[in-house]
């Protein structure tokens, strides 16, 4: 265990001389690509907001189950089998056909190649499920189809989300899918928490509709309120004009006559065409502009707008009309979307955070450096400058690999401190006991650092696990503690085993003959 | 050397009395968790005002029909720290902030705020308990494969032990269970098994040099032989903590705070029940004799 070769010894001068220069460009710049690398500050450090979303997609099914009725009808109808009784129950569709056709609507649903019902071929499962029940079918979104559904609302939302996080210019923001209905947002530095949350908050689906007098209007109508409660609810046709999709772009502005902050829109092709029948049509009559359910204005057409451009009116300030036409032009949420948890440090708190575990870090340090020297003298020399070494290696290794440095990871770095001097305590512990029956130092200290070794071996191992199992298990700081924590533990390993035991093994070959040396 | 095999049956009576209270209060008291496992909003404010104190706060607060809401000091007399229950409103934050500029003046700094859902707290504590069951599971077939059964045994009781100890003393203190007590709680884990693994490798060790040494005193022996390795660690590993816990800020003072406890318990629990279990359990040469042939 004694012997190292020259090429060794350079070998671990080299490695340690660059882990302290990697380390050390977290303070200086560095021209150099490979140097040029720094530690992630966590959320909880540089401050930031950590918002997770989850994608309601029950009005995305429900809208898809209405679909589907239209969609089974006009397929039957096209082979002559009518569907009898119809319905829509949430869902879920019930219907019923003459008993002679019961069984070609049992096969159509579950023929492997089925139009109306895929993903046979792809997934050995089908889209739709169909149950019958007294001679009603009951057909629902199977397991299969409800994950597809929600992976591809997820991707589209994911997008969305991202348009409306890349308009507001926040820098750097980390935006992943979690499971398959849930959006992970990650904004450090934010400053302004409320307005992201109330932007992602928003489904944003934009309609131009008619407002009618009738409820006898043949797309049928909805009762619906304005925004701002400014005026009595008003009867809405059904039939949708135009939809947020139909957007080009939006614009917030001044209105010089009326100097009132409007949102200018601008439409595609299709838009204006279906914009300039409506208005050319619907002179007089009131266009309600509805997002999300409610009315943002209901002004009278007076004239016919063939330009494909318009603008929105609501008693807006500068501010809303700036988000609403931030919203319009990154287009609508697939499904509306909840934040389930949220998690929002400011700027000083986290800065106050760094000052406390540097603090902390060199207090500690210090502590256990003074204690080690106290009670080993010349090792507790060797230790601690294994110490400093192993600091360096693991703050070296976060900064290659960038790793995000996190409260509880800095706290993970500290009890690295206080426990990495365990394995030299161990060796150096039994040398002392090998010295009692042995004469030669030599043979004394080669026998105390192979005897400690399993010892060592499974004390870092256990370590090793739980740092495993939290870094797996654990969440956005308890990961940075687990990373530290067990990064931590081959950096300490390699310190020992190389570092603290060339210096001893120098140490020891000069003071061969001397006794009492620990 | 120290005599710590007289004293063998005295403390498993006590650690035996303080695992019975402990699973005791947690059954009865039980855990006080914080908003990672219950959900809620936790909101962390700085006032430019000292005037403001924890009582005038609390009543602004109450007027806000939020439920359960706890309003403290944090850290010092111009921090405080509020929770409430979940609140179904989504825009509560902006309201309570309203509310306090319009009671308060402008005085109030948002450090920090946390929100969490039902459905997530859920999932937490859910994933809290699997990650400690995880880690348990793994340490025992750890130590299986390392140790003769026996030994094991002892660990896994020594590490028990710690736990629920640890857990007893946060119910009985009322102290805060949130993400990072979960991850204090699983260093103990591995920092138990640790102590507990170097003084059982000496046991292992000494039983195969000496055969006609009893359990009982060759424990003691292995013990003290250990000693100073045992003192040295716990008391390096304390001085972080100590310091982590003095300096490291507020948010950290649970975790340390777990941690400490959980170093002391190891470090005793190493001596007092993982030893004491193969004193009970009659170890001898012919229990690593056997296990050394067979394999």
């Amino acid at each position: 265990m004694l012997y190292f070769s020259k090429f060794r010894i350079i070998s671990v001068i080299l490695i340690s001389l660059f882990f302290i220069l990697i380390a050390s460009s977290n303070l200086f710049k560095f021209e150099n690509n490979l140097l040029n690398k720094k530690i992630n500050l966590g959320l909880d450090l540089q401050g930031g907001s950590y918002l997770l979303l989850e994608i309601d997609n029950n009005p995305v099914i429900e809208q898809k189950i209405q679909n589907l009725s239209i969609t089974i009808r006009n397929y039957f109808k096209d082979k002559n089998i009518r569907i009898k009784n119809l319905k829509i129950l949430g869902q879920k569709l019930s219907f019923s056909v003459d008993e002679n056709f019961k069984q070609t609507i049992l096969d159509t649903f579950n023929d492997e190649e089925s139009e109306l019902n895929p993903y046979y071929p792809r997934f050995k499962s089908h889209q739709l499920d169909i149950t019958e029940e007294n001679n009603i079918f009951f057909v629902n979104y199977s397991t299969q189809g409800i994950v597809k559904l929600k992976t591809s609302s997820q991707d589209q939302a994911l997008e969305i989300v991202r348009r409306r996080i890349d308009e507001i210019g926040t820098n750097e923001p980390n935006i992943l899918k979690r499971g398959n209905d849930r959006i992970l947002v990650e904004l450090p530095g934010l400053d302004d928490p409320m307005r992201i949350k109330s932007l992602l908050g928003k489904t944003a689906n934009l309609t131009f509709r008619f407002v009618t007098n009738n409820d006898q209007d043949s797309f049928g109508a909805e009762k619906l309120s304005y925004e701002d409660e400014s005026e009595e609810d008003a009867l809405v046709s059904k039939r949708i004009i135009l939809s947020g999709d139909n957007l080009l772009d939006a614009q917030p502005r001044m209105d010089s006559e009326t100097n009132e902050t409007v949102v200018t829109f601008t439409l595609d092709r299709v838009g204006a065409k279906r914009f300039g029948k409506a208005t050319s049509t619907g002179i007089g009559k009131q266009l309600a502009i509805v997002l999300d359910g409610k009315i943002i204005s209901a002004p009278v057409i007076r004239d016919t707008i063939a330009s494909g451009s318009g603008q929105i009116s609501g008693g807006f300030t500068f501010q809303s009309a700036t988000d609403l036409a931030l919203l319009l032009r990154s287009g609508a949420l697939p499904a509306p979307l909840n934040i389930i948890e949220e998690r929002t440090v400011g700027p000083d708190l986290g800065q106050d955070s760094i000052n406390a575990g540097m603090i902390a870090l060199a207090i500690g340090f210090v502590l256990v450096i003074v204690f080690i020297f106290v009670k080993y003298k010349i090792f507790g020399l060797i230790t601690n400058i294994t110490l400093i070494v192993n600091l360096f290696l693991l703050i070296g290794i976060l900064t290659i690999f960038e790793a995000t440095l996190t409260l509880p990871g800095i706290a993970g770095i500290i009890l690295t401190v206080g426990m990495a001097v365990d394995a030299n305590v161990l060796i150096f512990e039994r040398i002392k006991e090998e010295l009692k029956n042995e004469k030669n130092n030599l043979i004394a200290f080669d026998s105390g650092y192979t005897k400690s070794r399993t010892a060592i071996l499974d004390a870092n191992i256990t370590t090793l696990l739980a740092a495993i199992i939290l870094f797996f298990m654990g969440s956005g700081p308890i990961k940075g503690f687990s990373l530290t924590l067990g990064i931590g533990i081959f950096t300490t390993l390699f310190s020992v085993y190389f570092i603290a035991r060339l210096l001893t093994v120098l140490y020891v070959y000069r003071n061969k003959e001397k006794e009492g040396l620990i | 050397m120290i005599a710590f095999n007289k004293y063998y049956n005295q403390f498993n009576i006590l650690s035996i009395s303080l695992v019975v209270i402990s699973l005791f209060l947690l059954t009865f008291k039980g855990l006080n968790f914080g908003i990672d496992f219950k959900g809620g909003t936790l909101i962390e404010l700085r006032s430019t005002d000292s005037k403001i104190n924890v009582s005038s706060l609390r009543d602004n607060l109450n007027s806000m029909n939020l439920g359960d809401v706890s309003v403290k000091n944090f850290g010092n007399e111009t921090d405080f720290l509020i929770k409430f229950e979940i609140n179904n409103n989504k825009n509560i934050i902006e309201e309570i902030k309203a509310n306090l500029d319009k009671s308060f003046g402008n005085t109030f700094d948002f450090r920090r705020v946390e929100n969490v859902g039902p459905k997530v707290s859920a999932e937490l504590l859910k994933s809290g308990v699997i990650a400690i069951a995880v880690a348990l599971t793994l340490m025992l077939i750890y130590i299986w494969i390392r140790f003769e059964w026996q030994f094991s045994l002892g660990a896994i009781l020594a590490l028990f032990h710690d736990v629920l100890v640890t857990l007893g003393l946060f119910s009985l203190l009322g102290l805060e269970i949130n993400l990072s007590i979960i991850a204090a709680v699983l260093t103990i884990v591995g920092y138990s098994m640790n102590d507990t693994v170097v003084i059982f490798d000496r046991v292992r060790e000494n039983l195969r040099k000496y055969s006609d040494i009893k359990i009982y005193d060759l424990t003691n022996i292995s013990i003290n032989e250990t000693l100073s390795r045992t003192l040295i660690t716990s008391i390096t590993t304390l001085l972080a903590l100590l310091s982590i816990f003095f300096f490291g800020g507020e948010i950290l003072k649970g975790f340390s705070l777990a941690m400490i406890f959980g170093v002391i318990f190891g470090t005793y629990s190493s001596i007092y029940i993982a030893n004491t279990v193969l004193v009970r359990l009659r170890v001898s040469q012919k229990t690593v004799l056997r296990e050394d042939e067979s394999s």
